[in-house]
């Protein structure tokens, strides 16, 4: 064993003279420079959240009031068709949205990764939406979607005179067109993480796999990817918090319709609240939206605690 | 029969020329070792025999099939990586089994593979693990089981152990060794520590600015150094270098001549050397262990002895042995010393050299005489 003393670190502690305004100063100004960002955090996010899940149990209508009325609220929320077609819709556009945006963002990392000519330019193409605001593109691609002027006629013009696409325009495929819209939007920026990734890969490991005679699937399906698999994980977290709160997408695209076929708790949230003066139930609703974002994010961060103790374990 | 021949193989990377045509054999069962500063080409010597580098001129057979245009994963080698290269998502046994599975080799034949190796390189212990929860000289063990199961024709090793500390080095160069001797199969290994060349290998190759300087037994390199290059590379702390000018001693036999300190000194040659005309200008070379104090008890044993005076300018006790710093003229001469009888800073020293190990190398080529 060593003879270092195990109370070294206590001596400078409890020493002789005191630790002089300097020394005080670097310790407390972690602390200064943190607090109020930590303090607005706090505020914003824990404050206003139980604020939020307050005033859901509230009779508040036009203005925040504090009469306690229990679940009347949620009970009428959920009785209404229209929030629950929302709710099924939020649903059903996340799961195709990040699925879909982070595999074709995977594909475009992967065949940029060999090496292509013109890397950058490739790189830029894909990226670009991304600096388009969801407003800009929501707009550009109803004008994409509309079937009088968008792509069903030019492709008519061109001869083909019965050729339909009207995605946006019938109400059981607008989701469609904002799942397609969205994941155009957001692949590249999956793309650009997931090719960051794929170059931070130490290129040995790549060397020992072809000598272990792995083909170039399977060294990205045993070896490459599992290495990135943070990367997933850390797009899945960005786009969900995108999807849950898809508002300007929407509003600029189908504005909710065809109908109510498109219509998404954050436009349902913004229309109870500020359209029809019903924010406890505006406010009931806000706290769907925090439990779906919930029903997916808890059971993650437990399996994640769960595999660093398995791990940590000899 | 030889399992790796190499002939007359260039590499170049645009412009510049890095593998100035090297010619290199391996018998079955051999240990080769590239041996050289970095950046002299021996790592892309070694990454052109794996196929992880395209052949610029020349060719390479391993067995006797030529190789030139085969995949690594076709070449039937195996690879232990300077950095380990292990999968650092799969345990300790999908790491050594991936090449297998990757061929298609049935499952209870891999299981099989993996006792066997784990066994020799006793690390069934450690077959669940990650490489994150081994150690350094465990994942080494792993990096070489992974290597082992493959059974292939050739073994490549890339600086394996650079990344160890000091005694561990030690330890898995020995037990390098072993295994080799073990396994018997034949073996590249890249290094740029000559002692781990001089320990392991059945032969060295020491290479610098893309060219193979000597390839040799470990003992002749060492003695008998090609170059004033594979002189001063080999042996630490390095061999001495001597301008001299060639003549003859009091009894008419060749001898060389330098300044030295307290005037010119005079060394007789070995007997049966003649390296040509009084007058010629020649480098003495003289490794360290070879300069010792002088005495005339040695001086009666073993006839090869010449002596010097020197002052001394610096001592350096390591423990088993004293270094000296000895002023000669106006070069600085190193040497070995027992410690016991270790000279001391400021005193001036009679040196006994044994010219019998002595080297003469040409001042122009720097080529050995």
């Amino acid at each position: 064993m060593s003879t270092v003393p195990m109370d070294a670190g206590r001596n400078s502690a409890s020493g002789a003279p005191g630790p002089t305004w300097r020394e005080r100063l670097a310790r407390i100004s972690p602390i200064l420079i943190l607090a109020p960002s930590l303090a607005a955090s706090f505020v914003y996010i824990f404050v206003f959240t139980i604020w939020t899940l307050y005033i859901s149990l509230s009779n508040s209508s036009l203005l925040p009031s504090y009469g306690f009325i229990g679940l009347d609220n949620y009970v009428s929320l959920w009785s209404n068709r229209r929030w629950n077609i929302a709710y099924s819709n939020l649903f059903f556009f996340s799961a195709f949205y990040i699925v879909g945006a982070m595999g074709i963002g995977l594909l475009l990392a992967i065949l940029i990764d060999q090496r292509v000519r013109g890397e950058a330019i490739w790189r830029t193409i894909f990226l670009y939406p991304l600096a388009v605001s969801f407003i800009v593109t929501g707009t550009v691609w109803s004008w994409l979607y509309n079937p009088t002027d968008g792509i069903q006629m030019l492709v008519r013009s061109l001869g083909w005179t019965h050729f339909n696409f009207a995605l946006a325009s019938d109400r059981s495929t607008a989701i469609y067109a904002i799942i397609i819209t969205g994941i155009w939007q957001s692949s590249g920026f999956a793309m650009a993480l997931f090719l960051a990734g794929l170059r931070s890969v130490d290129q040995d490991l790549i060397k020992a796999a072809q000598i272990d005679g792995a083909s170039t699937f399977r060294t990205y399906r045993r070896v490459i990817l599992p290495i990135i698999s943070p990367i997933f994980l850390a797009v899945a977290v960005v786009q969900i918090q995108f999807a849950i709160k898809t508002f300007d997408l929407v509003a600029a695209l189908t504005r909710g319709g065809p109908g109510i076929s498109t219509t998404f708790p954050a436009i349902y949230v913004y229309d109870l609240m500020f359209q029809r003066g019903q924010i406890g139930e505006g406010a009931a609703a806000a706290m769907m939206m925090l439990a779906a974002l919930a029903v997916v994010l808890v059971p993650y961060a437990l399996f994640v605690v769960w595999r660093h103790r398995r791990e940590s374990r000899p | 029969m030889s399992s790796l021949n190499i002939r007359n193989l260039r590499k170049s990377f645009g412009a510049v020329e890095v593998l100035k045509g090297i010619n290199i054999e391996a018998r079955t069962g051999e240990f080769i070792a590239l041996v050289g500063p970095s950046g002299c080409g021996k790592s892309t010597l070694l990454a052109m025999i794996a196929g992880l580098e395209s052949v610029s001129e020349g060719e390479i057979r391993i067995g006797d099939r030529l190789v030139n245009s085969v995949a690594p994963k076709d070449r039937d080698i195996a690879m232990v990586f300077q950095s380990y290269a292990l999968y650092p998502t799969m345990t300790v046994r999908e790491n050594i089994t991936f090449g297998m599975e990757s061929r298609g080799v049935p499952k209870p034949q891999r299981d099989e593979a993996v006792k066997r190796v784990a066994a020799l390189l006793q690390i069934e212990p450690l077959l669940k693990r990650k490489p994150g929860q081994l150690s350094g000289g465990q994942r080494q063990r792993v990096a070489m089981g992974r290597a082992l199961v493959r059974d292939p024709k050739l073994f490549l090793f890339d600086e394996p152990l650079s990344n160890l500390d000091a005694k561990l080095r030690v330890d898995m160069r020995t037990e390098i060794k072993k295994l080799h001797h073990r396994v018997g199969k034949t073996t590249v290994y890249v290094t740029h520590d000559q002692v781990e060349a001089m320990t392991l290998a059945s032969r060295i190759a020491v290479m610098h600015q893309g060219q193979v300087q000597q390839f040799d037994e470990p003992q002749v390199v060492y003695d008998r150094p090609a170059n004033m290059f594979v002189a001063g590379f080999m042996g630490s702390p390095a061999m001495n270098f001597i301008p001299a000018t060639l003549t003859t001693d009091a009894e008419g036999k060749p001898a060389v001549s330098f300044k030295a300190t307290g005037g010119t000194a005079v060394l007789t040659l070995q007997d049966g050397i003649s390296p040509g005309a009084a007058g010629r200008d020649v480098i003495l070379g003289v490794r360290p262990e070879h300069i010792f104090r002088y005495s005339h008890e040695l001086k009666a044993s073993k006839k090869s002895i010449a002596s010097v005076d020197a002052p001394v300018e610096m001592v350096e006790p390591t423990g088993a042995e004293t270094i000296g710093l000895m002023r000669f003229g106006e070069l600085e001469v190193t040497g070995r010393f027992d410690p016991d009888e270790a000279p001391r800073m400021g005193e001036t020293i009679t040196l006994g050299i044994d010219m019998s190990h002595a080297c003469l190398f040409d001042p122009v080529t720097r080529n050995l005489i």
